[in-house]
């Protein structure tokens, strides 16, 4: 029974670790590259927002934070890049505890907490835009040096495994969360957190874990983005493009489930480029798109495509634990 | 085993509890009884830490708690239930009794084992699988008895578990609640449910607008003056007594 649950993230890592067989197209890669990366994002997201409630709309703070420690680190120091990588984990969940410490021991909840995240990333956006130490708003550009202990790559598929590698492992800790006591904990302050309290609960520690986690894996996304296009600045890093995505995936994907946020990552960015196909290169089309697929999960489908999944095939639901 | 000592709790101008102390002793069954919006409830928040008194003590065996918190009471051993039911809707009923589970088992599989023990104990068993939301009135009320027994309490608090129930379901329940005193769990509970309170407690205390206005055993409480005066008015103790009907 244990091990039933991780079943389906082997499967779905596996199908995905064998499309750069099936095609050697660029826009192929580009597309895996980057909803891997956003993917990553989305389940840091969902740890906090999902599992735990605690909606944010600034998660691209972490992710920021963890663009520019690696880039910082390797453009000023000349750090190692996995060094690097390390450390930007560290920043990451630091970030989170800060921002976790600040608002949840005054107890923000709801869109309060959503409004103080997105502060957050703004003031980092603005900082980050301003200061020399970031490159401003001209950005940081990293030399384009291939070779793994770099953490970069000549061949496209080997970055694409890699992401995938990092992806695999969040999809892990979010497995083993989902049947701990950790992750009981986490479920009880988002149901109700006076009855949490009553049980032993200590509401203000998990919610500290929980930030620190999210916070950690969204910035290991950011990671990966500097390690792909080896630039960073203030508007990619801190923008709210990353917020939005890595708050929307795991609505459209089955909200606190495991493997949410990457089948909506997945199911999103996948219409979206299907509509840019069919309709031409009209800007902001699959914007669009995403739109609709907000509206209709939230009218018809509030536990997004996995709950849909749960709704109309149970057994089969069952079956791969979800 | 529990003392409270001159409680009082304000809240802005309002004074919910008026220097009340209590005395809970080890294995019994307690009632705390009262007109509704004596401040039962609120004294209820004082000693489970969810309301900081404004003055007066929290004395668990022997250790003051006063200034600890929920979760840390819960862990001393103290566990409530609510009046106005809390499940987590979104969980089932098996997961809502195994949060209560991991407070002393941190393995998932023994928290497991130990909700399914609970359940069985307080009569869900049949209802393991359904989603809390799905409960009737009764069963969210075992819920709440379930998921705060699942902590392994010493003393358990309980605030109207009774209430809102129809009489077969209270008869079902009483020997439930017995039956958990008698495994060694102190009981403290609010009732309205009379034929309950003179079943099940040793020990009854009432609260009229604040204030503890008599304690002493159930049958002795019911025939105090000042108690058939605070649910029924003034002078009416006095025109009981002329009629010779003192059953309140």
């Amino acid at each position: 029974m244990k091990l039933q649950g991780y079943l389906p993230i082997l499967v779905v890592t596996a199908l995905l670790a064998v499309v750069p067989f099936l095609s050697n197209s660029n826009t192929l890669y580009n597309f895996m590259v980057t909803s891997l990366i956003i993917a990553l994002a989305a389940q840091g997201w969902n740890i906090l927002g999902g599992v735990a409630g605690q909606t944010s709309f600034g998660h691209a703070l972490f992710f920021g934070v963890g663009c520019y420690t690696a880039a910082m680190l390797q453009f000023h120091f000349g750090i190692n890049a996995w060094l690097a990588f390390l450390m930007a984990l560290a920043a990451g969940a630091g970030a989170g505890f800060i921002v976790g410490f600040l608002s949840f021991r005054a107890g923000l909840r709801g869109s309060y907490f959503a409004l103080i995240t997105l502060a957050f990333a703004e003031l980092m956006r603005i900082l980050a835009n301003a200061s020399e130490w970031t490159g401003g708003a001209a950005g940081l550009l990293l030399k384009l040096d291939p070779g793994f202990a770099n953490m970069q790559f000549a061949s496209r598929a080997s970055f694409m495994w890699l992401a995938l590698a990092f992806v695999f492992v969040g999809l892990l800790i979010s497995r083993a969360i989902a049947g701990s006591r950790f992750g009981a904990h986490l479920v009880a302050v988002r149901e109700n957190e006076d009855a949490a309290r009553a049980l032993g609960v200590d509401v203000l520690t998990v919610k500290l874990k929980a930030i620190s986690l999210s916070g950690a894996m969204t910035a290991a996304a950011g990671v990966l983005y500097v390690q792909n296009f080896l630039y960073i600045d203030a508007n990619i890093g801190f923008g709210a493009w990353i917020s939005i995505e890595a708050l929307l995936a795991p609505l459209v994907g089955g909200r606190g489930l495991v493997l949410g946020p990457l089948i909506g990552t997945f199911t999103l960015h996948g219409l979206g480029e299907l509509t840019k196909t069919f309709a031409g290169r009209v800007p902001g089309i699959d914007l669009m798109v995403f739109a609709v697929v907000l509206i209709c999960v939230v009218a018809f489908a509030s536990d997004g495509m996995l709950g849909l999944l749960r709704r109309f095939a149970p057994r089969l639901a069952k079956r791969i634990a979800l | 085993m529990l003392e409270i000592a001159d409680i009082t709790m304000r809240f802005g101008g309002l004074v919910a509890v008026d220097r009340a102390s209590l005395h809970v002793e080890k294995g019994s069954i307690t009632g705390l009884i009262g007109p509704n919006g004596a401040g039962k409830t609120t004294l209820f928040g004082v000693i489970a830490g969810f309301l900081k008194p404004t003055q007066g003590r929290v004395i668990w065996q022997s250790q003051d708690i006063t200034d600890l918190k929920p979760h840390q009471r819960a862990e001393l051993g103290i566990a409530r239930t609510f009046q106005i039911v809390q499940p987590f809707q979104g969980l089932n009923v098996l997961e809502n009794i195994t949060v209560g589970a991991y407070l002393r088992h941190h393995r998932a599989q023994d928290a497991i084992e130990k909700a399914r023990a609970v359940a069985i104990r307080v009569g869900l068993e049949k209802d393991i699988d359904l989603p809390a939301s799905s409960l009737t009135v009764a069963g969210r009320k075992r819920l709440e008895l379930a998921r705060a027994l699942a902590t392994e309490p010493k003393l358990l608090l309980l605030d109207e578990v009774l209430a809102g129930l129809n009489p077969s379901e209270i008869r079902d329940i009483i020997p439930v609640i017995r039956a958990i005193r008698d495994d060694g769990v102190t009981i403290l509970m609010i009732e309205h449910v009379m034929q309950a309170v003179m079943n099940l407690c040793e020990q009854v205390y009432v609260l009229a607008q604040g204030q503890m206005i008599a304690h002493g055993t159930p049958a002795s409480v019911c025939n105090d003056p000042a108690v058939i005066e605070a649910y029924l008015g003034k002078g009416a103790a006095a025109r009981m007594a002329q009629t010779g009907g003192a059953h309140a």
